[in-house]
């Protein structure tokens, strides 16, 4: 017997391997497309054509759910390894000529005197990533919206290159070095905490996540209230807002005492 | 008849080689997470020794053994020299540039996504790179096996393939279209965006490329050790297989239905219709058939060994087995690893059942009890099996051999049956650190424990294993005759076409492909709106 002869309904083993084949695969898709929806009685299918479709898997909108309409703006920045690679000494240059006018908060040298976050020697990818949600209204704030609104990419790019080009200097009220708390070394696996450390450095650095060394107290603990309140929402994936809700407010200032009291010099190099 | 048993070896080395290096890792890994590790205080190495663990344990280790066992039957059962050698070799190159272009980006910490890549994690393209080099070089596997057997049926028109030969090229079948779901993800998704040409990625259509391959590729590791069931272990204690119709019947089952079944990996993931879960859970169902027709031909076949022997009565030719033999145990251990694996596998495959331990450390148990005891003991078997004849020196540390069986039976029970523990009770995988302290897990540290002392015990005893094959290689000159594989009670002389052929199989298994995956692949494709950023691991 031939291949040929195997491939039709007189080769029994070709019947019997097919028939039963078949047999399984349309009971299943019976049982699973069919018997099973309607056997769950908290949802209502208005044919048997809507329940197929919906063990299917089709997206379904049914008239009865309203989908809400997404009322915050979401972070849309992407950082690929080319993103802010090798910036030019014009490009640090046009950036420190823009940073004039962030001085008033930021420091003329990216070091705070009032409690905003320290920009000199963070790394250009989240100076890059906040300023572009400032920008596009993913984060908002009362004082840094107006200045973001206006600018272009370019000058976004120019701004991050520069402070990232700037020496990590210490704080400007530099305070006694705390030792590490748990929080910021093991997380809080239970509750779905990872280490801040694994991140934010002490442990290592992950993309958009900036180095906390030596920035202010009080900032560090507005900004992880506002994650767990939600009115903070840029961060990708809700990493931020997960984490700062599981955290107990003993836990918050713990690890913004201990990010508050370290040298930014400690900060491991990225470049 | 083995002629070119240096191409054997060289897979074999290079298989065994790269398993020291991962279970090294593993046994390390099993250490630092538990209480009695001191804490590293760095995740990213412990996901980084994770990614390099599951990248040779899973796609080059195994790959190997099946490749040079697969060349080694080629000779051996169809008594004919291997055609394209030199392609063989091409393959097994590419396959070494390809481990050292992913070990590099892993071992930098550039590529810590863990063998099942994880989309939108990005690492670097070097390593995706290496994995693709190491199918395409088991690609060229398949292709020989299936042109070695088509120039054997082509001189001995009619005759019945050898069941090794025929059980050998049905797995080489089953890899290359599994290997597909992979190879679309990679090359469609994965690729275009670790090469920068895109920066979002369709996460959950990856998912469902990756469960094509990812329950199958378990059958493919799985088909060495049914082999060396039906081909080695009748001949070795002095039996004969039982039936050989059975085993053919087996091996296309595997084919057919070890395919359309990955995505009871998916449970728990949104984008998938639960009525096309509820199909692959019933098709998971039938794989347990094959095993069952397996375990029931092997013991009958042992019980042929044992009769012949002078066993007697109901259960007492049981006492009468050559239990000193290296085979027999390894056999025994590996039903004993694979009935409490396959157990677990029914509760896995359970949609109800599965919610209570999905992504726990329950399903990290199942599959080391499943893959790193049934089939790897085996795998050592077959090592043992043919040593001597690869090397034409005998294996003189047979108290030895017996002692590294026992060694990685004890060790894999004591690894994985408190893991499948500490799963039910909710710890939850692939986590770098448990907080042992806390009041809430502090009770399974004990569990944890003991676990991470079974992973010494495997690590001892994979030493062993590398140190007796090592040993084979300067042992005495002996010819150990020709290599032959076990013959039926009823040898077959004429096979239905079907039963001797692939064809009807192969079809079949592709047309459950696409009833079971053709619509969440086109749906998921098609809907816009799908895709989310790329996270790309060690960018700055």
């Amino acid at each position: 017997m031939s291949t040929r002869d195997l491939f039709t309904f007189h080769n029994r083993h070709f019947s019997i391997g097919v028939g039963i084949t078949a047999a399984i695969l349309i009971v299943t898709a019976i049982a699973g497309f069919v018997v099973l929806p309607f056997a769950q009685p908290w949802v209502r299918f208005s044919s048997i054509w809507d329940a197929i479709c919906s063990a299917a898997g089709v997206a379904q909108r049914t008239a009865s759910v309203t989908v809400p309409e997404q009322a915050n703006r979401l972070s849309e920045v992407v950082l690929t390894s080319h993103t802010l690679s090798r910036p030019s000494q014009e490009a640090i240059g046009r950036g420190a000529t823009l940073a004039q006018r962030c001085a008033i908060c930021h420091g003329p040298i990216g070091i705070s005197r009032a409690d905003s976050p320290n920009l000199a020697g963070q790394y250009a990818a989240v100076i890059y990533k906040e300023l572009h949600d400032f920008r596009s209204g993913a984060r908002t704030n009362a004082v840094m919206s107006p200045f973001a609104v206006n600018l272009t990419d370019d000058e976004i790019a120019d701004l991050s290159n520069y402070y990232a080009y700037l020496p990590r200097l210490p704080a400007y009220h530099p305070t006694p070095q705390l030792p590490k708390p748990n929080i910021v070394i093991y997380g809080a696996p239970l509750r779905g905490i990872a280490p801040c450390g694994a991140c934010h450095g002490s442990l290592d650095n992950k993309t958009g996540s900036p180095w906390l060394e030596g920035q202010s107290d009080a900032y560090m603990k507005a900004q992880l209230q506002a994650f767990a309140a939600g009115e903070r929402r840029n961060d990708i994936s809700q990493q931020m807002r997960n984490i700062a809700r599981a955290m107990t407010p003993q836990e918050i200032e713990a690890a913004a005492a201990y990010y508050a009291s370290q040298p930014p010099d400690v900060v491991k190099a990225v470049d | 008849m083995l002629v070119n048993r240096k191409l054997i070896l060289a897979h074999f080395w290079l298989a065994f080689a790269l398993f020291g290096v991962a279970l090294t890792l593993g046994a390390w890994q099993m250490f630092i997470r538990s209480p009695i590790g001191t804490w590293l205080s760095n995740p990213e190495l412990y996901y980084r020794s994770l990614t390099a663990h599951g990248t040779v344990m899973g796609y080059v280790f195994p790959t190997l053994v099946a490749m040079g066992f697969g060349y080694a039957i080629s000779e051996s059962a169809l008594e004919q020299r291997l055609v394209g050698v030199r392609w063989a070799w091409s393959g097994f190159w590419l396959i070494v540039i390809g481990s050292v272009m992913a070990v590099i980006p892993i071992a930098l910490g550039r590529a810590s996504v863990l063998y099942t890549f994880y989309p939108p994690l990005i690492g670097n393209l070097f390593y995706y790179l290496g994995v693709v080099l190491v199918v395409v070089g088991s690609w060229i596997w398949v292709a020989l096996m299936s042109i070695n057997l088509r120039l054997w049926r082509k001189a001995h028109p009619g005759a019945p393939v050898p069941l090794a030969m025929f059980a050998n090229v049905a797995g080489s079948y089953l890899w290359a279209w599994t290997a597909v779901g992979a190879a679309l993800e990679l090359l469609l998704q994965i690729i275009p965006v670790a090469a920068g040409l895109k920066n979002t990625i369709d996460a959950g259509l990856g998912r469902i490329f990756f469960s094509w391959t990812l329950h199958a590729i378990v059958y493919f590791w799985l088909m060495p050790t049914y082999i060396a069931y039906y081909t080695i272990v009748p001949r070795a204690i002095g039996g004969r297989v039982y039936s050989d119709t059975m085993a053919r019947i087996s091996f296309i089952l595997f084919l057919v239905v070890a395919m359309p079944i990955g995505m009871h990996h998916t449970f728990a993931d949104p984008q998938v219709g639960a009525g096309f879960k509820f199909i692959h859970s019933a098709f998971t169902a039938l794989v347990a058939l094959p095993t069952l027709l397996t375990v029931f031909t092997i013991c009958a076949s042992v019980e042929i060994a044992a009769r012949l022997r002078g066993g007697r009565g109901l259960f007492g030719w049981i006492r009468a087995l050559p239990w000193d033999n290296p085979m027999m145990l390894a056999l025994a251990f590996s039903f004993v690893m694979l009935g409490f694996g396959g157990a677990g596998g029914l509760i896995n495959m359970s949609y109800q059942l599965d919610a209570s331990i999905h992504n726990t450390q329950w399903i990290t148990g199942h599959f080391h009890l499943i893959f790193g005891g049934a089939i790897v003991i085996m795998y050592f078997a077959i090592a043992y099996d043919l040593w001597p004849h690869l090397t034409g020196r005998e294996l003189i540390d047979v108290r030895l051999i017996r002692s590294q069986l026992w060694l990685w039976f004890i060790g894999m029970i004591v690894t994985t049956f408190p893991w499948h523990w500490v799963g039910i009770l909710g710890m939850p995988r692939r986590m770098a650190y448990f907080d042992f302290g806390d009041p809430a897990i502090a009770p399974q540290a004990l569990s944890v424990i003991f676990s991470a002392i079974g992973g010494f015990i495997l690590l001892t005893s994979g030493i062993l294993f590398l140190v007796i094959l090592a040993r084979g290689m300067r042992a005495p000159q002996a010819d150990a005759g020709a290599y032959r594989f076990a013959l039926a009670v009823h040898q077959p002389t004429t096979v239905p076409v079907a039963l001797n052929t692939h064809a009807l199989w192969v079809a079949l298994m592709i047309a459950l492909t696409i009833t079971n995956y053709g619509y969440p692949i086109l749906n998921l494709a098609t809907s816009g709106g799908t895709s989310v950023p790329a996270v790309y691991v060690g960018a700055q």
